[in-house]
């Protein structure tokens, strides 16, 4: 029984948060990573692009609301989440004529289009914030949870609680039709070869009559999309806050370098690990050990190995191991 | 028009606007703007040895920044009482064995034969060495911010003269900077960039969550002065006499000659690095790192050692980043961890390399001044034009409303509007790199 309690406990703090975090991850994670792979450089207003998405998810769910459309037990922004993505594809296409266009027809070092994405970054905030503001907004409707506490417990006779929350069912449900319906894409259609193509060998891939600002165009569609979807899910499970976005840039690189940047599966395993990693670190044991351990052992103390205020440290030290030992990444990225 | 004289009318020009600012505003604020450009030039000298001299992207300043704040206190700050021996040594000894943790399990890394006894001794000593060092940290922690938590509940400092700590601030930056470096230089040039961004967050949740080190979000305040109070010029008979002699009134002339001391301190950090940047440049050792810069391949075949040159020239340039960041928790007398932003910290110093010319010592501050001058006057700018634009409207109409709300954050669409503009039209900067 206590090896029961034990591990719903584990699951209820650790494994199912972890998942979700994890999924919402690897969707940002592979939109660095396709940006990576196809334009060549990393691109610091990701996290950003997310939090626009997601702002204008957030005013088309009010409208929804306004006008009395609901999605019956699911949150009204699954229904707003087409529209904000035409908003964001609308965007990201307008910032790469405007922007990008010029740096890749000059041929620009990596490091300029870095710089200037940083520049991007600051003015997508700064519409972000200059529309919505700077607070947390709340957008979250419907059913809140799958399975809540009491009624797992009812159900099982155990100590634990096992909450499951509907954003974190449809977080993961929503990252497994989105990268599967990403790797279809890639592997089986057309244009998904000639991205593939392009991003493994440019001048190969233009000889062979691949049209690069074609290639170009289709790889924002997608991040646009990857992007929005990401930052929906997130404000829908935790809350949508602008700052926060660009605090999950470090956490999103970490993901994509420590699966190896420019290759998709190493972004979505990139993001569990980074997730998982962050989740047990921060998280206070005592519960789980004070089940397992006989009470003579059982810890006083809280077992949290570091605060939650340090959880970005935790993909920063990853980081820094996989630059230091493997810099292509778990699986095998693209050139150092 | 040649080119020291364009130059000298660029400054001119700055000079102008802050008198302007003197004359229509007040001399506090013109010259509060001069000491803090002279900061932000000193940042920005920083950033351009870095960027313009060998292409390194630092997303990081702000953390840089930070650090030389944080040796403003434990330098200028008075050590608290009972502090250290209620938990300092504790807290000392502790960080101690956490270093020689990782040292020892380098050695061994370094040492044992690869294979998976080599990587269970290292988890071994990594986990152990963890938990002894939370067993003798966590209760030093506790005493220490147990004393007093409304005033003190931290170390404090040495209580020696603050302005000790600004190369102390920059000893603490170019450490940080050796571990970045050390392991993100060498690679592609994006991992220095995400690495920066990630010890700068995680230096600032540092100072806003350890108490015991810098009160986190409590603030340490009054960090003694290297310049007088004005309240003791006040009673000085002698200044009140003098500042009466040139018909000021004692309370405005006392301000006034605090911020011209800060001013002077400040102007000579600034010639001085200024000079060594200039020598810097023009040495065989400026003229290889540029070799580096713009054909790294080429340099790297003449023999110079890039890995190296990017080590030493970023460290340096973080170096510089830390004194300035000491001179400006100087400044305000106080350091407060929330208002690190990277906006101000990072992106702006930034902006101001780019607009004043990367790669030129001259550009880049100039380019400190006048976009300091310009991150001063933007908010009232932006007020001034929501209250423009907004004029037609009814009183209580939301839209107005909500745009003079979000004038504030006309900042961050201004800022990064000024960089692509300049990247895009004018690469080179107001003075290019000859």
């Amino acid at each position: 029984m206590d090896l029961l309690n034990a591990f719903v406990a584990l699951a209820n703090y650790v494994l199912v948060p972890g998942i979700a975090y994890g999924s919402q991850l690897a969707l940002g994670a592979l939109g660095v990573t396709l940006v990576y792979g196809i334009l060549r450089f990393s691109n610091f207003a990701h996290g950003d692009t997310m939090a626009l998405g997601a702002m204008s998810a957030v005013l088309i769910t009010w409208g929804f609301q306004a006008i009395g459309l609901h999605l019956w037990v699911l949150p009204t922004a699954l229904l707003a989440l087409p529209f904000a993505i035409l908003v964001t594809i609308g965007l990201l296409l307008g910032t790469d004529r405007v922007v990008y266009k010029f740096y890749r027809e000059k041929k620009a070092k990596p490091v300029i289009f870095v710089i200037v994405s940083l520049g991007v970054t600051f003015i997508y905030n700064g519409i972000t914030r200059f529309i919505i503001g700077s607070d947390d907004k709340n957008f979250l409707d419907g059913e809140r949870f799958i399975i809540s506490a009491r009624t797992f417990k009812k159900m099982t006779g155990l100590q634990e609680g096992l909450a499951i929350k509907t954003t974190q069912g449809l977080t993961v449900i929503t990252a497994i039709i989105v990268v599967a319906v990403l790797f279809w894409f890639l592997n089986k259609t057309r244009s998904g070869k000639s991205m593939r193509a392009y991003s493994d060998n440019e001048d190969l891939a233009l000889l062979s009559g691949i049209n690069p600002e074609r290639v170009v165009m289709i790889t924002w569609i997608i991040v646009a999309c990857l992007a929005t979807t990401a930052g929906v899910l997130y404000g829908l499970d935790k809350s949508f806050k602008p700052f926060t976005y660009f605090q999950l840039l470090l956490p999103i690189f970490a993901s994509a370098i420590v699966g190896g940047l420019g290759n998709p599966v190493g972004a979505i395993a990139g993001g569990f690990v980074i997730a998982f990693s962050e989740v047990t670190i921060t998280y206070a044991w005592k519960k789980v050990l004070g089940y397992l351990l006989p009470d003579s052992l059982a810890p006083d103390s809280l077992v949290q190995l570091l605060s939650t205020d340090y959880k970005f440290a935790v993909s920063f030290v990853i980081l820094l191991i996989v630059l230091l030992f493997k810099p292509t990444g778990l699986f095998k990225g693209q050139s150092v | 028009m040649n080119e020291t004289l364009r130059n000298t009318a660029l400054f001119a020009i700055i000079a102008a606007l802050i008198v302007y600012t003197g004359f229509a505003q007040s001399w506090n604020a013109a010259l509060l703007i001069i000491s803090m450009g002279l900061i932000s030039s000193i940042m920005a000298l920083g950033v351009n040895l870095q960027w313009g001299f060998a292409g390194l992207f630092n997303v990081g300043i702000m953390g840089f920044v930070a650090l030389g704040g944080l040796a403003a206190i434990l330098i200028g700050m008075p050590a608290t009482e009972g502090a250290w021996s209620a938990g300092g040594w504790g807290i000392l000894g502790a960080l101690l064995l956490g270093a020689a943790t990782v040292v020892a399990a380098v050695q061994v890394m370094k040492r044992m034969a690869k294979g998976w006894l080599r990587t269970l001794v290292v988890l071994a000593l990594l986990i152990g060495g963890f938990f002894l060092f939370r067993a003798i940290f966590d209760p030093s922690v506790a005493a220490v911010e147990d004393i007093n938590p409304a005033h003190t509940g931290y170390l404090g400092g040495l209580g020696l003269p603050v302005i000790i700590a600004w190369p102390v601030g920059g000893l603490f930056a170019a450490g940080a900077a050796w571990v970045i470096g050390k392991t993100a230089l060498g690679l592609r040039s994006d991992y220095l960039a995400i690495a920066t961004l990630g010890i700068a967050e995680i230096i600032i949740a540092i100072l806003k969550n350890e108490d015991w080190l810098s009160r986190g979000v409590k603030n340490v305040i009054g960090i003694p002065r290297p310049v007088p109070y004005e309240i003791d010029l006040q009673n000085n008979a002698g200044f009140v006499e003098r500042a009466a002699g040139f018909g000021f009134d004692p309370v405005e002339a006392s301000t006034l000659w605090v911020k011209f001391l800060y001013i002077l301190l400040f102007a000579a950090v600034l010639l001085i690095l200024l000079w060594m940047s200039q020598r810097a440049l023009n040495s065989p050792w400026g003229r290889m790192l540029r070799a580096i810069r713009d054909n790294e391949v080429a340099a790297e075949a003449m023999g110079k050692d890039v890995t190296a040159r990017h080590l030493q020239v970023f460290i340096l340039g973080s170096a510089i980043c830390g004194i300035a960041g000491a001179m400006m928790t100087t400044l305000d007398s106080q350091l407060t961890p929330g208002s690190y932003q990277p906006l101000r910290f990072t992106f702006l110093i930034w902006v101001m390399v780019i607009v004043g010319g990367s790669g030129n010592n001259f550009g880049a501050v100039l380019g400190g001044f006048l976009m300091w001058y310009l991150w001063v006057m933007v908010e009232p700018m932006g007020l001034w034009l929501m209250n423009a634009i907004t004029y037609g409207m009814a009183d209580g109409y939301w839209l107005k409303d909500h745009l003079i709300e979000s004038a504030a954050h006309m900042r961050l669409m201004t800022m990064g509007a000024v960089l692509l503009l300049v990247l895009r039209f004018s690469p080179r900067g107001l003075i290019p790199e000859k």
